[in-house]
């Protein structure tokens, strides 16, 4: 017992690197579960790479600034969505194909913003920052965001849930189906920039997507797969540290991979459509 | 670190010295020319050297000698050079080779002849330029082969050595006095340079290496872990580690086990002219400073 608690009472990095898991987790899985039910998975993942112009924008324009390299990629992110959500309205192009196109030219834009400067190292170790050098400015976004976005999904849940499910129905009660989708762009967008210190920019998006993705495996509704998304993450988060600390693997893919492990586990396991079930009783699925 | 690449090594030295002691010997240079292998070194020998003589470094300010890669115009250098200093003690591995084929005709000088190696694992510790009282012995050895060169200004490069030797005596009370300010018992230190031993027995301060670091590009919980124990366990005051590039997490590091970051340390190299360490003594008073502030106060 005390070997899993006696790292993080030594240390306080530790403690630190938990938390900031457990905030990433607790934002960051609703968002997930939102785009897993919407087929908008690698829409997460796109977000990520758009993130790279506008950080690296700040970091030429302010240097090693966290509030301005932060802001830039917000904005970056928020733009490349934009333009792919005009894109999608305005042709007959599929949502997808739009996202994957504009965060291509961000991708490749952020990689030429970054090499116009010098210093290239500094610039990745921010971009795939350590969860284990999470100070408190890091700490207290990481948690601001997760906290505005828990208020934020309870504020709209309804809305943002019909929009999902169903946008032909909100808009025809009069629903404000374009803003609740921007709403959850942004949101997105929100906690992959927080994560992104913590974790790194590809890091951020596992956190996000593979316990919801995990969690459908196990539960049906909405609420209770982000909350057992929200568990899964910080559970991982929690495993993924512990094993970086006993086996002298870096943190961060330690903690993406222990999520990956209860990915394949769900996958092979699940209660709801996990392989093993469909094989033991492929009859109810026959019949339903 | 050696370079992975011997054979394109030695094949840049012998293009570009094969044939170059004929040039050299044609055109006689009018002024004194010195090369020294590294730039600490070139500066010293810039004090003491005869009036217009002409000092240059294989290796300038701000580059390492572990990674050297002659060039041609190194080979040129060499090869029309009245004297060539050299550290010794093992410090430049690849100067032997690089003054044999470049045909000089320079004497080869090691400033460190007489000094009482210190041991780094089997072989000699060669940073012995980082003690003043061991530098005096450099800039005697330096003087006198100047003054057998040429004997004509012998009184101008005796006057200049008592000047400089002042100098070094002045700075080294200053050291000791800044130095006297923090109680010996807390002058513990964690660098990542392996260039201090010298520093620390002169000076009375423990440098200790960070232990089983290895510069992965993504740190580990244990590694830094481990750091934290050592800072601990140690009465580790304050840590210059530059072999960590995310700077966060230096500071994090220190502050858990209650060290102070501190600033840069130059070991091997001179920083570049108008830099805080050009000189060989304002980079020996910059060290002694960065390394008193740090110790100084409580984090």
């Amino acid at each position: 017992m005390n070997d899993w608690v006696d790292p993080f009472v030594e240390f306080a990095f530790m403690r630190r690197a938990l938390v900031a898991t457990l905030a990433l987790s607790l934002g960051s899985a609703p968002i997930g579960c939102i785009l897993v039910l919407r087929r908008m998975s690698l829409v997460g993942d796109a977000m990520a790479h758009a993130v790279l112009p506008g950080a690296a924008a700040g970091f030429v324009l302010a240097g090693l600034s966290l509030p301005a390299m932060s802001l830039g990629g917000f904005v970056a992110a928020l733009l490349v969505a934009l333009a792919a959500g005009f894109v999608t309205r305005s042709t007959p192009q599929r949502e997808d194909a739009s996202f994957a196109a504009f965060y291509l030219i961000a991708l490749a834009l952020g990689v030429l913003l970054v090499s116009l400067r010098g210093s290239q190292i500094d610039l990745m170790h921010m971009l795939f920052g350590s969860v284990l050098a999470v100070d408190d400015a890091a700490l207290l976004q990481i948690a601001g965001v997760a906290s505005l976005t828990l208020f934020m999904l309870a504020a709209f849940y309804r809305p943002m849930v019909l929009e999902s499910f169903d946008p032909g129905f909100l808009r025809s009660v009069g629903g404000p189906g374009a803003s609740v989708h921007m709403l959850l762009l942004v949101l997105l967008v929100g906690n992959l920039v927080s994560a992104f210190q913590a974790l790194g920019t590809l890091m951020a998006v596992g956190l996000m997507m593979l316990p919801a993705a995990a969690a459908r495996f196990w539960v049906a509704g909405l609420p209770g797969m982000a909350a057992l998304a929200a568990g899964i993450g910080s559970a991982c988060g929690a495993a993924g540290l512990l094993l970086s600390y006993r086996t002298d693997l870096p943190s961060g893919p330690c903690i993406v991979l222990s999520c990956g492990a209860v990915y394949i586990l769900s996958v092979l396991f699940g209660r709801r459509d996990g392989m093993l079930w469909r094989l033991l009783r492929p009859a109810r699925h026959l019949a339903g | 670190m050696r370079s992975p690449f011997p054979s394109r090594r030695s094949l840049i030295l012998c293009s570009a010295c094969s044939a170059l002691p004929a040039q050299a010997a044609a055109a006689q240079p009018a002024r004194p020319r010195i090369v020294a292998s590294f730039s600490i070194l070139a500066d010293m020998a810039r004090e003491l050297a005869p009036e217009g003589a002409e000092v240059s470094a294989l290796v300038g300010p701000d580059a390492d000698a572990h990674v050297f890669e002659p060039s041609p115009a190194d080979g040129r250098r060499l090869a029309q050079a009245d004297l060539v200093l050299v550290n010794g003690l093992g410090f430049e591995g690849w100067i032997d080779r690089l003054v044999r084929v470049s045909g000089t005709r320079g004497e080869l000088i090691v400033a460190s002849d007489g000094v009482q190696p210190r041991r780094a694992g089997p072989a000699a510790d060669p940073h012995a330029w980082q003690d003043l009282a061991l530098a005096r012995r450099y800039v005697a050895n330096l003087s006198a082969a100047f003054a057998r060169r040429w004997p004509a200004q012998q009184e101008e490069i005796a006057r200049r050595q008592a000047d400089y030797l002042s100098r070094i005596d002045r700075l080294d009370r200053q050291v000791r006095d800044r130095l006297a300010t923090v109680p010996r018992a807390q002058r513990r230190v964690i660098t990542s340079h392996d260039a201090f031993a010298y520093f620390g027995a002169a000076y009375g301060v423990d440098f200790m290496a960070p232990q089983a670091w290895t510069t992965h590009s993504e740190p580990t919980a244990a590694a830094v872990a481990r750091l934290v124990r050592q800072i601990r366990a140690g009465g580790v005051r304050a840590v210059f580690i530059e072999n960590i590039s995310d700077r966060r997490l230096v500071e994090r590091i220190a502050r858990e086990g209650g060290a102070r970051v501190g600033g840069t340390l130059y070991s091997d190299a001179l920083s570049k002219p108008g830099g805080p360490a050009d000189t060989y003594l304002k980079l020996f008073e910059h060290n002694a400073r960065a390394l008193a502030d740090a110790l100084a106060s409580p984090p």
